[in-house]
């Protein structure tokens, strides 16, 4: 097989990967963890503690 | 791309970019304590931007990561590695190079006309690897490696390196508000040393926290190669004057390594090749028409 085609076959498995990763990771509350760091100051980041 | 207009139009995205997502006003205002707290929290911007930044409307997807694997239930982050594989995927370092607003600060300081450092190529090649030891260990490996009796870990790479943080986050909110300056104390004086160091630096070598210590910029650069977004040298016009490789402020050589992982994609190469051999490709299509930028060479030349 070609090996343009090989590595976009590579390719368009890892996006869906990556956005079966994304989609899990939101379905399963880690977007929630997100949010609750985010929406908060991070002491620890701004060098506050 | 136009090459007479792309440096231009980089800086016009870069700062809109910027804008766009620091684009919380009320968080500027003096005497507030409120950073922004809606829904687009829950989604990361692709570069460095600290959340705690009083205008920041997403999530700094490296302070995201940590976020998740610091949690007491050792969750693997796949929210947060997804959408950087994608990213990642799509577009590699161009995010570096375009959407990064403390990438961007970092060239403006680099335009201050003073004399510029050169570091020697083997230490230079050996600092360059310090980026992905910070992915590794200050990112990934102390959070899981090192928990509290609570079950919970530090954000190490947030508290003890990332400048970014301080400059976005801890210095505005600490002007802007009073409550939080009793707070100050050894930590905030070590980060605002790191920041001191990274902003001097920055004066007389380009872009030095993208190059040895960014944990973001290393991730983005696992997926240079199969991007995209990639640089395309057509060998048949390249003459290999080296007149790229003299341009890149990165020290990569477009006419040998034009997908090198360290390689942001800012596009000086393109403006500085005499015969048009270097181009921007997506999905392997060029991008901008050659035979447009050859004319407008050529009338350059002709003026």
């Amino acid at each position: 097989m070609n090996q343009k085609i090989v590595s976009r076959i590579i390719w368009t498995a890892a996006l869906l990967l990556a956005l079966g990763m994304v989609v899990f990771g939101y379905v399963s509350g880690e977007a929630e963890t997100v949010f609750s760091k985010a929406v908060n100051i991070c002491m620890e980041c701004i060098g506050l503690g | 791309m136009d090459k007479k207009h792309g440096s231009k139009l980089r800086k016009i995205i870069q700062i809109c970019w910027g804008v766009l997502t620091n684009a919380y006003v009320k968080g500027f205002i003096a005497g507030s304590s409120t950073i922004y707290t809606g829904p687009l929290k829950h989604f990361c911007v692709p570069g460095m931007n600290c959340y705690s930044c009083p205008g920041a409307l997403g999530a700094c997807p490296i302070g995201a990561l940590q976020a998740v694997l610091n949690s007491r239930h050792r969750k693997f982050p796949f929210y947060v590695i997804g959408f950087l594989m994608t990213i990642g995927l799509f577009l590699g370092r161009f995010v570096c190079g375009w959407l990064c607003v403390f990438g961007l600060i970092q060239e403006l300081l680099y335009m201050i006309p003073t004399p510029k450092l050169k570091i020697p190529e083997r230490v230079d090649k050996v600092l360059r690897n310090m980026k992905y030891v910070m992915l590794l260990v200050m990112v990934i490996a102390l959070p899981l490696l090192y928990r509290n009796e609570y079950g919970a870990a530090k954000p190490f790479f947030c508290e003890f390196v990332c400048p970014v943080g301080t400059l976005e986050g801890g210095i505005p909110l600490v002007l802007l508000n009073d409550q939080l300056r009793p707070a100050l104390g050894s930590l905030f004086i070590f980060k605002t040393a790191i920041l001191t160091v990274c902003i001097l630096a920055s004066i007389f070598i380009y872009r030095p926290f993208c190059k040895y210590l960014c944990p973001l910029g290393a991730f983005y650069a696992l997926f240079q190669k199969v991007s995209l977004v990639k640089l395309d040298v057509d060998k048949s016009a390249c003459v290999n004057c080296g007149a790229c490789a003299r341009k890149c402020a990165m020290n990569v050589d477009p006419s040998k390594t034009p997908n090198s992982t360290e390689c942001i994609r800012c596009g000086e190469c393109l403006k500085s090749c005499p015969t048009n051999a270097l181009r921007f490709t997506c999905a392997g299509k060029k991008i901008g028409n050659k035979t447009n930028i050859g004319e407008t060479k050529n009338e350059e030349e002709g003026n």
